[in-house]
C-alpha cells in the first residue's frame, strides 16, 4: 500500500489522474473501518486532510458551497440558517467523535443508501462540484445516485464541493433507529418547503437502492396546494391531502427486509414521517406568515 | 513508512509505519501508550478518543499518515493538559510555555504516583470507573466538554458522551462524576 499525501487541489487531482485505483480518505470514518476489518486492502491510499480547500464552505447569494471536506459539526454550528434541512440531518450522524472526522464528500463518496446526508441535498436541491484534471463538471444531485453504494464519479475524479441551495422556507429531517446516537438509519425522510417556486421537494433515505425524491408525492401536494391557494391563505393542509401525500411517500419506497427493519415497516415508517415532517413544516411556514402580516 | 507527530507535548517519530494502520494501533503498539483502549475498531464505542489538533475523534478511525505534523493528546498526557489549560496566564506560567507542556510519561507507568487531571478525580471519587476499559475515552471526551462548556446540562453531558459505550456502570455515576468534576471547576473559579 501506499500513502498519497497531495498538498493542494491541484496535487491530489493529479495523483487521482495517475493512480485512478486509489482510494480517497477524508474523515476515514467509512475507510477506515474497511480497512481495519480487512474488507478493502487498497492499492494507493489518498489522504485528503491537507487540502485546505476542502474544508471551506462558502455562503453566496443563492447557495452555499460546501466543501466536501467539511465535518457535520462545523454544519451544525455554521450553517444551521442556511441549510437547517441538512444541519439536522448532520446532527443525527453517529457520534460527535465521528461529527468531528466525518463530512458530506465522504457521505457522497460512499453513497449507501442509508447516508443521513443525501435526504437533506435532496429535499434542499444541491450540485455536486466534482473535478479531475479533464475539468470540472456540476452533477445535479438526483443524477449522482446511480446504484447501491455507487455514484456518478469516474475513477479520476475527485468531490471538490457540494452547491446546496440556500432554504427559502422551513425544511425538516426524520430517522428511525433504535437511540438517539450511533444509529444507522433504519429509514429516513427529508422534507424541504420552497415558498418561493410553491414547490415542495422531498429525500427518502434506506428505503431503496438509492436515496430517492418520493417526486409523484411532490408533484401531487404541489397541484393540491396550489389548487387550495394555500400558499396564500396559509390555512392548516387537509387531513386527506397529507394522507394522501403520505401513502405516495411509501410507494416511492423499494425497500428490502434486512437486519434493522422489514420492507413493509420501512415503508410504513416513511409514511409517518412524510406526514409528520408536513405538519412540522407547515405549521412553521403558517407561523412566519402570521409573524411577517403581523409586522406589516 | 515513518510518521512524525507531536503527542502530549512531545515530538514523536514512528517508523516502519504501515500505510493501512490506525493512529490507535500506532499509539499503543508503536509509542507504548496503551491509555486509549481498542475495542471495536469501528468508531462505535468511543475508547480509543484522542484530541487530534484539540478535537475528541476516534483515533481508531485516523490513518496514521494522516497526522504527520499535527498534535495529539491522549490520556496519559490529560493531566498535564488540563493543568496548563487551567493555569494560563495566571499561575506563573506565560502561555508559551503552557503551549509548550510536556506530559512526563509516556510509557504504561503514566499516571503513577503523578497528579491526575481534576476530571480523572471526579470519575475515581463518584466511582464512575468499573472494569476502567471505558475511561480513557470518556475522560477525554468529558475533559474537551468542560473546556467549552464549564455549566453543562444533563443533556449536554449525554450529548457529549454519547459516543462513548461503558458495559459496566450504567453511566449514572459517569454523569455523576461529570457533575462533580464541573462543580469542582466552578468553585475552582
Ligand atoms: C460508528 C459509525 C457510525 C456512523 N453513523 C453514520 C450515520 O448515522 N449516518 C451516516 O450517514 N453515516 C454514518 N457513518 C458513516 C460515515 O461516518 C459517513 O458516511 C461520513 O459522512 C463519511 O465521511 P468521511 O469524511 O469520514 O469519509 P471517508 O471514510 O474518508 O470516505 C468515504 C468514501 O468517500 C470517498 N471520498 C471521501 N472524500 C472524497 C472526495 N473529496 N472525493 C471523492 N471521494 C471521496 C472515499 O474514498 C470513500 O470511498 C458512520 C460511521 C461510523 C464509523
Ligand atoms: S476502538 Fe475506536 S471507537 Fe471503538
Ligand atoms: S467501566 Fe467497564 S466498560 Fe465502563
Amino acid at each position: 500500500m501506499d500513502f498519497l499525501r497531495p498538498a493542494s487541489w491541484e496535487e491530489a487531482l493529479a495523483a487521482k489522474a495517475e493512480h485512478p485505483t486509489a482510494v480517497p480518505i477524508a474523515g476515514g470514518t467509512d475507510v477506515m473501518v474497511e480497512i481495519n476489518f480487512d474488507h478493502r486492502r487498497p492499492e494507493y491510499l489518498l489522504d485528503l486532510n491537507r487540502v485546505a480547500d476542502l474544508t471551506e464552505w462558502e455562503v453566496g447569494e443563492d447557495t452555499v458551497r460546501l466543501g466536501a471536506s467539511v465535518p457535520y459539526t462545523k454544519i451544525m454550528e455554521n450553517l444551521r440558517a442556511e441549510l437547517p434541512g441538512l444541519a439536522l440531518a448532520s446532527h443525527t450522524v453517529a457520534s460527535p467523535q465521528i461529527r468531528n472526522r466525518g463530512g458530506v464528500g465522504g457521505n457522497l463518496g460512499t453513497a449507501s443508501p442509508a447516508g443521513d446526508a443525501h435526504p437533506a441535498l435532496l429535499a434542499a436541491g444541491a450540485e455536486v462540484e466534482v473535478e479531475s484534471v479533464r475539468g470540472t463538471r456540476l452533477i445535479p444531485i438526483d443524477a449522482f445516485y446511480t446504484g447501491v453504494k455507487r455514484n456518478a464519479l469516474a475513477a479520476d475524479e475527485l468531490i471538490k464541493s457540494v452547491h446546496i441551495k440556500k432554504a427559502d422556507g422551513p425544511q425538516q429531517y426524520s430517522k428511525v433507529g433504535t437511540r438517539n446516537a450511533m444509529v444507522i438509519a433504519v429509514c429516513a425522510f427529508g422534507l424541504a418547503l420552497h415558498p418561493e417556486t410553491r414547490t415542495v421537494r422531498t429525500g427518502i433515505g434506506s428505503a431503496a437502492p438509492t436515496p430517492v425524491r418520493a417526486k409523484a408525492a411532490e408533484e401531487f401536494l404541489n397541484a393540491a396546494l396550489e389548487e387550495g391557494g394555500f400558499w396564500d391563505n396559509g390555512k392548516i393542509i387537509t387531513p386527506s391531502v397529507a394522507k394522501q401525500f403520505a401513502e405516495l411517500c411509501s410507494g416511492a419506497c423499494n425497500p428490502i427486509d434486512d437486519v434493522r427493519g422489514t420492507a413493509s415497516y420501512r415503508r410504513h415508517a416513511v409514511g409517518v414521517m412524510a406526514r409528520r415532517t408536513l405538519t412540522w413544516t407547515w405549521e412553521s411556514y403558517r407561523g412566519a406568515r402570521r409573524h411577517t402580516e403581523g409586522a406589516a | 513508512m515513518r510518521v512524525n507527530f507531536t503527542v502530549n507535548g512531545r515530538p514523536q517519530e514512528a517508523d516502519d509505519v504501515w500505510e493501512g494502520e490506525s493512529l490507535l494501533y500506532v499509539l499503543r503498539e508503536r509509542l507504548g501508550l496503551p491509555g486509549s483502549k481498542n475495542a471495536c475498531e469501528q468508531g462505535e464505542c468511543g475508547s480509543c478518543t484522542v484530541r487530534l489538533d484539540g478535537v475528541p475523534v476516534c483515533s481508531c478511525l485516523v490513518a496514521a499518515g494522516q497526522v504527520e505534523g499535527r498534535d495529539v493528546v491522549t490520556v496519559e498526557g490529560l493531566a498535564d493538559y488540563a493543568k496548563a489549560r487551567s493555569c494560563g496566564t495566571s499561575c506563573g506560567t506565560s502561555l508559551d510555555e503552557a503551549k509548550g507542556w510536556q506530559a512526563r510519561g509516556t510509557d504504561s507507568q503514566t499516571g503513577e504516583g503523578t497528579e491526575l487531571a481534576p476530571i480523572q478525580q471526579a470519575f475515581i471519587d463518584a466511582g464512575a470507573v468499573q472494569c476502567g476499559f471505558c475511561t480513557p475515552g470518556l475522560l477525554v471526551a468529558a475533559d474537551e466538554m468542560l473546556e467549552h462548556n464549564p455549566n453543562p446540562t444533563d443533556a449536554d453531558i449525554r450529548e457529549a458522551l454519547s459516543g462513548n459505550l461503558c458495559r459496566c456502570t450504567g453511566y449514572e455515576k459517569i454523569m455523576d462524576a461529570v457533575r462533580l468534576a464541573a462543580a469542582r471547576q466552578g468553585e475552582a473559579v
